[in-house]
């Protein structure tokens, strides 16, 4: 039951993700002229393609991790459901994961230890910390 | 030497800085400018993609609710033809409120009215889905429901923003930007709500129902106006009538009516009634934490607790009320476990309030509100 689902507009364009990577390109080139111009001794023009290098490769990373979060936050999370099923004699209790058609209350399975029929006396879903304090 | 030259060297590049200072004031004093005239628009623009983003996600949803809905009218209403069509003229459903100019009688034509809807849907699901039986009716038309809700808000949204983008109107879309994040929260309850409508999950709404399922289980159950189920239990030498919305299907029954059938069925000798619902908690506040109180706690448009207030006022009969405590997203997703473990907890409540207002031998009402889906009697 756990799952993730995703469809055309959980994908990243392939436009978006070219010009990310262009200018990531460009920016990571211009960090290596700056080195190149530093050993020519040309500072001021160093510090400057240093400059637009690291700001380039800033806002390349920061929209790539951007766009990355925006598609994780489309996918619907279905959260694992779990049902309680007891047996009123014998007190045998089971967990399993939630199928199609349990409900509350419902006589269905027998029991493994005594083969009295037994009933579903929970079914819920437990919410993890990270979910709780969000 | 070298030093000199270094010193040469370092102010000939300064000199090559200042003769070009005057393109980063010339750049400086243009920004500056810009943001002095067209500060807001720029602002706007930014509100603009805000929404577009959401309503991105929104349309997500709004196609997965669909899809999920489509997918589980194939899987278990064996339609012989396509659904999408029925589907999507479901989902453009409306309802027109009764004209309140004259608020006499309006509470009698909602009610119609809400029949009349709920009638129609019901008959819609029959046709989309023939080989559905009752629960899986209901089942279905919940999903159906929540699809809706979900298609609704996606336009609202888009009726906003493109209004916003036309008319470039600061505050069309400052209005839709700031109340976005409780929209937001909205349409992500209803997309978990899908699937547990889909599947029969119990949601935690149902706290009320399970309260007064685990009460009356193991005694004569009776069914009783609308769509409510009744059972007479002894609980601490009290007679209670205790009663909740059919179930497991997705069902709210009319609470109202079985009240009124219960009070007149012992001619308003009735010592109490208890209701137990679910109910909204604010930030801060702890999951499936019970609450008392007093009043009907009943949620809805309205007309339920109108007939409720009716009942209680014609027989001079007290009125309390238990709480769940849960948000939105809680309330319409699977149930958590923190509000399945509270109603043993409002049980309790129920035990200690009895043995306080009333007398033994008394006749109590305990009314499990909520949606019964996922959850037998």
């Amino acid at each position: 039951m756990s799952k993730t689902q995703s469809n055309a507009t959980t994908r990243i364009s392939s436009f978006v993700l070219l010009i990310i990577f262009l200018t990531l390109a460009l920016s990571l080139t211009a960090l290596i002229l700056a080195t190149t111009f530093f050993g020519q001794g040309n500072e001021i023009i160093a510090g400057y393609l240093l400059l637009i290098g690291f700001i380039g490769v800033a806002l390349s990373t920061y929209v790539l991790f951007q766009t990355r979060r925006r598609m994780l936050r489309l996918r619907i999370e279905i959260p694992p459901i779990v049902t309680t099923i007891e047996c009123r004699k014998c007190g045998f209790k089971s967990v399993r994961e939630f199928q199609r058609g349990d409900y509350i209350f419902k006589e269905g399975e027998p029991c493994q230890k005594c083969n009295e029929k037994m009933l579903i006396t929970a079914i819920y879903r437990e919410v993890k910390d990270k979910e709780k304090t969000a | 030497m070298a030093m000199s030259s270094a010193l040469q060297n370092g102010l000939i590049q300064l000199q090559l800085f200042e003769e070009y200072s005057w393109v980063f004031n010339l750049l400086f004093y243009v920004i500056f400018v810009v943001f002095i005239f067209y500060g807001q628009r720029i602002q706007m623009y930014v509100m603009l993609r805000e929404v577009e983003g959401s309503l991105f996600k929104l349309k997500y949803i709004k196609d997965e609710g669909r899809k999920i809905a489509i997918e589980t009218i194939k899987e278990i209403g064996k339609p012989q033809t396509d659904p999408a069509v029925r589907v999507d003229r479901f989902l453009e459903y409306f309802t027109i409120g009764p004209q309140s100019l004259d608020p006499a009688g309006v509470v009698w034509k909602l009610e119609h009215i809400l029949d009349i809807r709920d009638v129609r849907f019901k008959d819609e699901v029959k046709l989309m889905a023939p080989a559905t039986d009752d629960t899986q009716a209901h089942n279905l038309e919940n999903t159906l429901e929540a699809a809706m809700a979900l298609n609704f808000i996606y336009k609202i949204i888009r009726h906003f923003y493109l209004l916003g983008k036309k008319t470039l109107s600061l505050y069309i879309i400052m209005q839709i930007q700031m109340i976005l994040p409780l929209i937001m929260r909205e349409a992500e309850a209803y997309a978990s709500a899908l699937k547990a409508f889909a599947y029969g999950q119990p949601i935690g709404d149902g706290a009320g129902a399970l309260v007064a399922a685990k009460l009356m289980r193991g005694h004569e159950i009776r069914k009783v106006p609308k769509d409510c189920v009744v059972a007479t239990v002894p609980i601490e030498g009290r007679t209670t009538f205790v009663m909740k919305a059919e179930g497991p299907g997705g069902n709210v029954g009319k609470i109202g009516d079985a009240i009124k059938t219960v009070i007149d069925e012992n001619e308003g000798k009735i010592a109490t009634i208890i209701m137990i619902d679910a109910a909204m908690k604010l930030e801060g506040e702890e999951v499936g934490e019970v609450a008392e109180g007093v009043g009907a706690a009943i949620g809805g448009p309205g007309v339920d607790q109108f007939k409720i207030e009716e009942s209680i006022l014609k027989h001079h009969i007290p009125i309390n009320a238990v709480i769940v405590r849960e948000d939105i997203g809680d309330a319409v997703s699977p149930m958590r476990k923190e509000i399945f473990e509270s109603a043993d907890k409002a049980i309790e409540r129920i035990k200690q309030l009895m043995l306080e207002r009333t007398k033994e031998g008394d006749k109590v009402i305990i009314a499990g509100v909520g949606n019964s889906i996922g959850i037998g009697q």
